[in-house]
This record gives C-alpha cells, sequence and structure tokens, in this order.
C-alpha cells in the first residue's frame, strides 16, 4: 500500500544541507500498523511530514520515492497531492489544541473537512458528520457539535481530530505521537479506539511514537529511527524479544521494570542534533559494542532473518564469519 | 520498622484556589483536598497521579512555594507552615525542588556555574573562592565536565541541563527533595542516566526524596513508598511492591492496566474506570500492614 523507498529529507542549515531523514526505506502493508519509534531528532516526524508532502523550508525532499497505492506521490502535482491528503492519507498531530480552529465548533471544523473533499453535500454534511463523533465514541455527539475546542477535554479533542482525519475515508491514518500529550488511562481509551477504529474501516496505519511500551501494544511490525536512519525493523516479536541493533538493545535494557531499586542500564552520552550527526553509524559514539568500522563506514541493512533488518556492522562481522 | 526517622508529616493538606470574583462570582477549585502522608529519612516517596489529580501542588504546599489553605506540614518537627518570612527563607536551605523542564527552569541568559552558585549568593553563604570551589565539586557530583562550567543553558543537552538543575538544588546541602517529574521531558535513551544519578545521590548524600511523577514504571523502580492522587485526595498509599502487585482501590487498577508495557506477548486487559462507581469521599482505612486505600 505505501512504499517509501531511498527517502531523504535534507534541510538546509547554515552550517550546510544537513539530512534530518537519511536513505530511509519502509512498507505499510494492507491492513496493517507500523510503529516508527524514536527518540527527538531521530527524524521520525519528519517522514511523516514527507510522505504528506508537507516538509517545509529549510527542509525539502532530496531524493527517493514514496508510493502510495500505485502512484508515486513525490511526481504528482500539488492539486493531486491535496486530493491525497485526507482522502487517501489523513494525518493526527500530538497537540490537538493547536491543530482545531479555536474559533470554531467542532460541527463546523468536521463539516467543512467533508465538504473541501467534496465527501458530503451541505446538506448531508451535518448528520455525516454527528455519525463521525459517535463513531469515535463520544458521547451525546450532537451537543457536542456545537461546543468549541476548549470546552472539550485533551481526551475528547483527540477524538474529533481522529473523527475529521477519518472524514474522507482514507485508506492510510499517520498518527503522529497521537497520545504523548494524554494522561495515561486517556491514551489507553485513545490507542482502544485507534486500534477499533482500524479494524473497523480496515485502515493500514502509521504510528510514531517516542515510547515502546505503546508500540508493543498497538503495531504489528516496529521500526526504530535514530538520527535519520531507519536502524532496525521488522515484527514487533521479534524485535522486541531479539533486539539485533545495540541502539535497540539498548533503549529496551534501560527501560525500568524487573529489578525495583538497582541501577538501570542507562545508555551514555547525548541524543544528537540535527546538523552534528556523528560520521559512519551516528550511534557508534554511544554504542557499547563499536568496532574499526563504526566511526567511518555507514552500516548497511543487514537480514537477520525472516522481515527483520538491522542495519549495524556487527552483523556484516557475523556474516563474514560465518563465510570465513 | 526501626531506627526510621520521620522526616516529613503532611497532615490534612487543603489548598483551594480561587478564580474570578471581579464582575464574575468567585468560585473555587479545591486542589488539594485532606491529603496527609509521612516520609521517613533516607526513602523516596512517590506521588502519582494524572494532571489535575493535584500531585504537583501538594508537593509545591510541602515547600510553601504555594500556600496551603489549611493543614500542617512538619520538616524535621518544624512547622513549615508556621514559619516566617526569613525562618523560611533558612529552612529551604533544607529543602529544595527540582523541576520538569530543563529547558524552561534554568535562565538562558546565565552562565552554568551563575546558576549552580546563586543559591549560595542569596544565602549569603562562603567567600568568592569557595563559592567558586564549591561549584567546581557539585559540578563533580551530578556528572558534568568542570571545563563546562561557563557555558550558557542552551549549549547543554536536555540530560545534561537536568544535572544543572540538580547540581543547583544540592548546592545548599539539602537532606529533602522534591523531585517534580524530573526525567519526563526527557529523551528515553537519556532518562535511565539520570535515574541512576538521583539514585547515586541519595545513597551517597543520604538524601530524602518526594517523587512526583505519573510514570508509574518509574515510580516502581525506585519508590519504596507511592500515594496515588486522584481529584485531590490520595485514593490509596502503600508501599510499592504491594501497590503495584494487590492494588485496592479501582482508580489504581484502572492506572495500573493502562500503562504501556514494552512486551508485545502480555495480554492487555485495560479495566476501564467508571469514576461514579465508588464513594470518592470514602476516608483511607488500612487494609493490611502499611497499606491504606479508600474503599469501603
Amino acid at each position: 500500500m505505501l512504499e517509501v523507498s531511498h527517502l531523504t529529507t535534507v534541510f538546509d542549515l547554515p552550517g550546510g544541507p544537513a539530512a534530518a531523514v537519511d536513505d530511509v526505506s519502509f512498507t505499510v502493508q494492507d491492513g496493517e500498523t507500523l510503529g516508527l519509534v524514536g527518540e527527538s531528532g531521530s527524524g521520525k516526524s519528519v517522514t511523516a511530514l514527507s510522505i504528506m508532502r508537507l516538509v517545509e523550508p529549510p527542509g525539502r525532499i532530496a531524493g527517493g520515492r514514496i508510493v502510495f497505492n500505485g502512484r508515486d506521490l513525490l511526481a504528482l502535482p500539488e492539486s493531486a497531492m491535496q486530493a491525497v491528503r485526507g482522502a487517501g492519507i489523513s494525518l493526527v498531530f500530538q497537540e490537538p489544541m493547536s491543530a482545531l480552529d479555536p474559533v470554531l465548533t467542532i460541527g463546523d471544523q468536521i463539516v467543512e473537512t467533508l465538504l473541501v473533499h467534496g465527501q458530503a453535500t451541505r446538506a448531508e454534511a451535518r448528520d455525516r458528520g454527528i455519525e463521525l463523533l459517535q463513531a469515535v465514541r463520544i458521547p451525546e455527539a450532537a451537543a457536542r457539535f456545537r461546543d468549541y475546542p476548549h470546552q472539550l477535554s485533551g481526551g475528547m479533542r483527540q477524538r474529533v481530530l481522529i473523527a475529521a482525519a477519518l472524514a474522507c475515508r482514507p485508506a492510510l491514518l499517520i498518527a503522529d505521537e497521537p497520545t504523548t500529550a494524554l494522561d495515561v488511562t486517556i491514551q489507553a481509551e485513545i490507542l482502544d479506539l485507534l486500534r477499533e477504529m482500524k479494524a473497523e474501516l480496515h485502515l493500514s496505519m502509521l504510528l510514531i511514537t517516542h515510547d515502546l511500551g505503546v508500540v508493543a501494544g498497538t503495531a504489528d511490525r516496529v521500526a526504530v529511527m535514530y538520527a535519520g536512519r531507519i536502524v532496525e525493523i521488522g515484527q514487533v516479536g521479534d524485535v522486541f524479544h531479539d533486539p539485533q541493533h545495540p541502539y535497540t538493545r539498548g533503549l529496551l535494557a534501560s527501560m525500568p521494570g524487573s529489578r525495583p531499586g538497582e541501577r538501570l542500564r542507562a545508555i551514555e552520552g547525548a541524543v544528537p542534533v540535527l546538523g552534528a550527526f556523528p560520521r559512519g553509524c551516528a550511534f557508534h559514539p554511544r554504542c557499547p559494542d563499536r568496532f574499526e568500522p563504526c566511526d567511518h563506514d555507514v552500516p548497511d541493512a543487514h537480514e537477520i532473518g525472516g522481515a527483520h533488518v538491522a542495519r549495524c556492522h556487527l552483523h556484516r562481522k557475523a556474516t563474514a564469519g560465518q563465510l570465513s | 520498622m526501626t531506627g526510621t526517622i520521620r522526616l516529613v508529616t503532611v497532615s490534612h493538606l487543603v489548598k483551594r484556589f480561587t478564580r474570578g470574583g471581579f464582575l464574575r462570582r468567585a468560585s473555587s477549585v479545591t486542589a488539594v483536598d485532606d491529603v496527609s502522608f509521612t516520609i521517613d529519612e533516607g526513602e523516596t516517596f512517590g506521588l502519582v497521579g494524572e494532571s489535575g489529580s493535584g500531585k504537583t501542588t501538594t508537593g509545591r504546599c510541602i515547600l510553601r512555594l504555594i500556600e496551603p489553605t489549611s493543614g500542617s506540614v512538619t520538616v524535621r518537627g518544624r512547622d513549615v507552615l508556621a514559619l516566617s518570612g526569613t525562618e523560611l527563607g533558612r529552612a529551604r536551605r533544607d529543602m529544595q525542588i527540582v523541576f520538569q523542564d530543563p529547558y524552561s527552569s534554568l535562565n538562558p541568559r546565565m552562565r552554568a556555574r551563575h546558576i549552580v552558585e546563586e543559591p549560595l549568593l542569596i544565602h549569603g553563604l562562603g567567600g568568592r573562592e569557595s563559592r567558586r570551589a564549591r561549584v567546581a565539586e557539585l559540578f563533580g557530583l551530578v556528572g558534568l565536565d568542570p571545563g563546562h562550567l561557563d557555558r550558557y543553558p542552551h549549549q547543554f543537552s536536555g540530560g545534561q541541563r537536568q544535572r544543572i538543575g540538580l547540581a543547583r538544588a544540592l548546592a545548599l546541602n539539602p537532606s529533602f527533595l522534591v523531585l517534580d517529574e524530573p526525567v519526563s521531558a526527557l529523551d528515553v535513551s537519556v532518562q535511565a542516566q539520570v535515574v541512576n544519578l538521583l539514585m547515586d545521590l541519595q545513597e551517597r548524600l543520604r538524601l530524602t526524596y518526594l517523587f512526583i511523577a505519573h510514570d508509574l514504571r518509574l515510580v516502581r523502580h525506585i519508590c519504596s513508598r507511592v500515594a496515588v492522587m486522584h481529584r485531590g485526595r490520595i485514593v490509596e498509599l502503600a508501599p510499592a511492591a504491594a501497590l503495584f502487585d494487590a492494588a485496592r482501590h479501582p482508580y489504581t487498577k484502572a492506572l495500573l492496566s493502562a500503562i504501556p508495557v514494552p512486551d508485545p506477548d502480555r495480554p492487555r486487559h485495560r479495566l476501564s474506570l467508571d469514576a461514579d462507581a465508588f464513594d470518592s469521599r470514602a476516608p483511607l482505612r488500612q487494609v493490611s500492614g502499611g497499606h491504606w486505600a479508600a474503599v469501603p
């Protein structure tokens, strides 16, 4: 359904162009949820904006292909791309308050979306809008239709955004940190809602998050990003139980859990910032397993088994060792 | 529990915020509603809850960064709420706070050295040279490079900025720290470093922590006892292991079931909470040794 190949998005910084997304390739299959995990500056949100072609200067898409349902999105004229946004691919952001217009009722905003995309006539739009609010489990939807965003709780606002995103029956929903600003019980409700919507509407989903727990419970496959590159991708079970990249291993091992009171196994160092990504494998200064090639050679993607792939020189070494 | 010394006692703490009043009828919100607990010397006491639960307000009332409406707070036997301005100033040497956001809690125009030194200046402690030496010592203590003393906050990473906040909080050699979401603004891969540092410092300096957080996995990891707040009230208070393994209150159970666990095979049975299903005014009662819950 969605095939991203060798996507590279650079930002023209004062110090020269810097790749926020660097040679990123992945697919989202029909009906599947792919989790895209990363920390600040990993490039996960820029990847989402690139797919939607919403990257703004100083950022620009410098290379690669994004094929959605057989069409190369990077080759479409802007008018055709506008039709894809919403009706083909829809985006839900982290901050429901800033994504909604504070001076319009939530009903007006949903009706607007339906009309812009020609999904309903003005006469039908209201009924269809209320249906959508009901679909995302907003109680007393008809009454809420006349509310302004500030009259709703954070969780309800996120439901409205999901309703708006689903208004035009997209095939792919990109959810960028959809629960990060919410309390844990509300987060759980929204994740449940996304799972239900996905099943009911046969959606595919790209779920972007920094929280490995959210991915474990929601995604089928997971891609781990670090400093603009996907360092590991695979089935959620494979990646969580048998992580193959030292960064993924480090992240999982650093989570508090099994042994209360003991020191956590921390990853040393700090997350690199765009414009100062280390050469070679960007994780090498923090990597406990680094060796000779890591600080100058960008590792290739090595297949571990099945569709489990890691971008790490350790696997080249392992393969070479087996061959000799 | 022989040999433990009670450091902090909070009794019947209430904080009501009033809003409106000019042209509109004043209305009040009870942010903290009859909250009582104690903290023993050397322990990490966790205060968890969601936004609006009153956990942050409770922490600030204890240090009198917010004036409570009623109730009492004693630290080392001294009634904090009865202290005059100058007495409070002196008492604050012993109790400090570390804020959540290392990006906004440090003055961007001050060099790191001056941020850490400022409490010493405010309290008129030491001469120039001894302050200089103390700042360098604090930098080392929190794992920062003393070669970076003259940098500005923006030249540090988020984790390093939180270390500067800690160094500043430790400048006056306090024995009690309120840690208000100290790692939640940090990247996941950096959180563990700061958690380890907090545990090391506690051991080396015999610190007592009030750890305010919404991340229950973390609370379970570092707290000895935990209180769960819901709408301004403590609904459950227990040793960490008892709370996580044998929660009694419906709200605690719902909260625990909502934690996203980084294990794809773990079955998820989320309990949804019907806030009307329990009596929000029910008093705490002891359900087993040291385990209190507001259940019938």
